[in-house]
């Protein structure tokens, strides 16, 4: 599903985010992501989306070798991976539902279609009585479910969450870890950054580990 | 959070499975495994929808965009406003200038049209010679008609037109000479063969003169080739402003929906579908300035309408005001349309790109 071959990215101030990564990882599995910030987890994210080019080295998501791809195709390929970010990224000029139904308007679903989809994907995260509300007034954890659900309703082969339990108590983090499990159950391959070190202690799934760019450690903690 | 709830009809049995499972021991080989062939090609997509939706899904997509730009823009009425009366000034200042100018294009001419060419035949001249020359001229290529006016007649005429009929009626003799009036059968904007063609008259021995005021006609001609030169350059450097107006009104959208178009391409939007709402923005900015410009191009020729008619009867003139007719004015509106699509469609090529999700 996604193979980083010896992947390095300096940016152009001479910082070196990444340093010959080299991991791979199979459809339907389940991992995490950790280091301290700065270690290089958003940039690796972000080599996954395409929003950036890695310096060198090869990275090849769902069969695509992304050095490859044609502009044009950009929008396609990453209608197949669902993002939650920390900052969720929601638009406050737009109810729950509209924010959800976003990536299915720009796929073009027809309009009861999308209407089924996105009831479905708030449902899942417990907010269908919050569809005609705006995000502002949802409170932190219901927002990130918010953004969860926009990540999951298109279906994505590959779902990407960076720090998604970052603001979050304890007890709201195991519900949206519950949710990316259930998720992973059904086939949806996720991949979850985090430095919530009790997390990964308590999910005992795959960890890749990164210090300062390099790739420290890959597997199982402890 | 209920976590046992029945797991929801999300029936996907890993349908990359055939593609990603990709043998570690073949890592020097550089390109991405081949597809099987009953792997999708294109997310859930291309899959699951048919042509006929993507075409009503990307129909719908214009239209709520057409509309919720003009509700956006309406949502603003002052500024908007203001922006439709620029465009409507840099379009209506040219478009003034070109109707008023093909007023006076009209006026000429008619005037040019009655330019017929009078011949005055000698003394000695009869009537007889007189209708036989009339025949020859009226054969040639470029006389349009050629009447003759017998001296008799003359008089009759100026006793009726000139209210001095009185006075003709003390005169002894007839004092007006026999006339051949020679309309010539040539566009108005020649007047080089107006010139030869008064030549070859003026060489006939019966012609003891020929009048036609040629400065004049070649001055007019002249000043509407400058007018209208004036016009153009002029209709240019305020589309260029309207251009610039436009690009700038759409800069800004970009930048008030920077959030929004960040989101909307991490989520798979296409470039076409993220320039939409802004394009149709300038359509609609254009459309807006083109038909204030309509309505103040209306008022005025209007206002103007009534003592411009008076003038003309003073000079006992019919020529009246022409305005812009109704298809003149759409033609003007489709015109600022296509000049605010154009203008958005450079600011948008222009920044959009630059938005790129961080």
């Amino acid at each position: 599903m996604i193979r980083f071959e010896t992947v390095s990215k300096r940016y152009d101030t001479g910082y070196e985010a990444l340093a010959r990564v080299d991991f791979e990882v199979e459809a339907g599995e389940m991992l995490f992501l950790t280091g301290h910030s700065g270690a290089g987890k958003s940039t690796l994210m972000k080599l996954i989306l395409l929003m950036e080019q890695p310096s060198n080295g090869h990275v090849f998501v769902d069969g695509h070798h992304l050095a490859r791809m044609p502009k044009s195709q950009l929008p396609y390929f990453r209608r197949n991976i669902g993002v939650v970010f920390q900052n969720h990224q929601l638009l406050f000029d737009r109810t729950v539902y509209d924010n959800v139904a976003l990536p299915l308007q720009v796929a073009g679903y027809p309009h009861q279609e999308i209407g089924k989809r996105v009831r479905a994907a708030l449902d899942k995260v417990d907010l269908l009585d919050k569809e005609r509300s705006n995000p502002m007034t949802l409170s932190g954890g219901e927002q990130q479910r918010v953004g969860i659900a926009r990540a999951v309703v298109n279906k994505p082969t590959l779902l990407l969450a960076d720090e998604p339990t970052g603001n979050l108590d304890p007890e709201l983090s195991n519900e949206i870890m519950t949710l990316f499990r259930q998720f992973n159950e059904v086939g949806t391959t996720v991949m979850i950054a985090t430095h919530d070190v009790e997390l990964l202690k308590r999910m005992n799934k795959r960890v890749l580990g990164l210090v300062q760019g390099k790739l420290v450690h890959d597997g199982v903690l402890w | 959070m209920k976590s046992n709830r029945p797991s929801k009809p999300e029936r996907r049995p890993n349908r990359m499975g055939g593609a990603s499972a990709t043998p570690r021991n073949d890592r020097p080989r550089r390109e991405a495994p081949p597809r099987a062939e009953n792997v999708r090609p294109q997310g859930a997509v291309s899959s699951q929808m048919s042509w006929r939706d993507k075409f009503e899904a990307w129909s719908a997509h214009h239209s709520n965009s057409a509309i919720e730009s003009l509700l956006r823009m309406l949502g603003t009425p002052l500024q908007s406003l203001m922006t439709w009366l620029v465009i409507a000034i840099a379009i209506a200042l040219p478009a003034a200038l070109f109707v008023v100018f093909s007023n006076v294009q009209q006026i000429g001419q008619s005037w040019q049209d009655s330019s017929q060419i009078s011949v005055f035949l000698k003394k000695e001249a009869t009537a007889n010679q007189a209708q036989d020359l009339r025949g020859r001229w009226a054969q040639r290529p470029d006389v349009a008609q050629a009447v003759y006016v017998s001296p008799e007649q003359a008089l009759e005429e100026f006793k009726l037109g000139s209210g001095l009929g009185e006075l003709a009626n003390h005169l002894d003799e007839n004092p007006l000479p026999a006339v051949i009036l020679v309309k010539p059968k040539i566009g108005g904007n020649a007047p080089d063969a107006l010139t030869s063609l008064q030549q070859a008259l003026v060489a006939d021995p019966l012609v003891a003169d020929v009048r036609l005021d040629m400065l004049w006609v070649k001055r007019l001609h002249q000043f509407i080739t400058v007018a209208e030169r004036f016009v153009v350059a002029l209709a240019g450097l305020l589309a260029l402003g309207v251009l610039l107006v436009i690009g700038n009104t759409i800069r800004m959208a970009i930048e008030n929906r920077r959030d929004e178009i960040v989101v909307v391409k991490l989520v798979g939007a296409t470039d076409a579908y993220v320039r939409r709402p802004f394009l149709y923005t300038g359509l609609w900015y254009g459309v807006g300035g083109g038909i204030v410009a309509a309505i103040l191009l209306a008022v005025g020729f209007w206002w103007l309408s009534t003592p411009v008619a008076q003038l003309a009867d003073l000079y006992q003139s019919s020529f009246r005001l022409q305005g812009l007719g109704l298809i003149e004015s759409l033609q003007l509106v489709l015109i600022a349309g296509f000049t605010g699509l154009l203008g958005a469609w450079i600011a948008v090529a222009r920044h959009l790109y630059l938005i790129q999700p961080r």
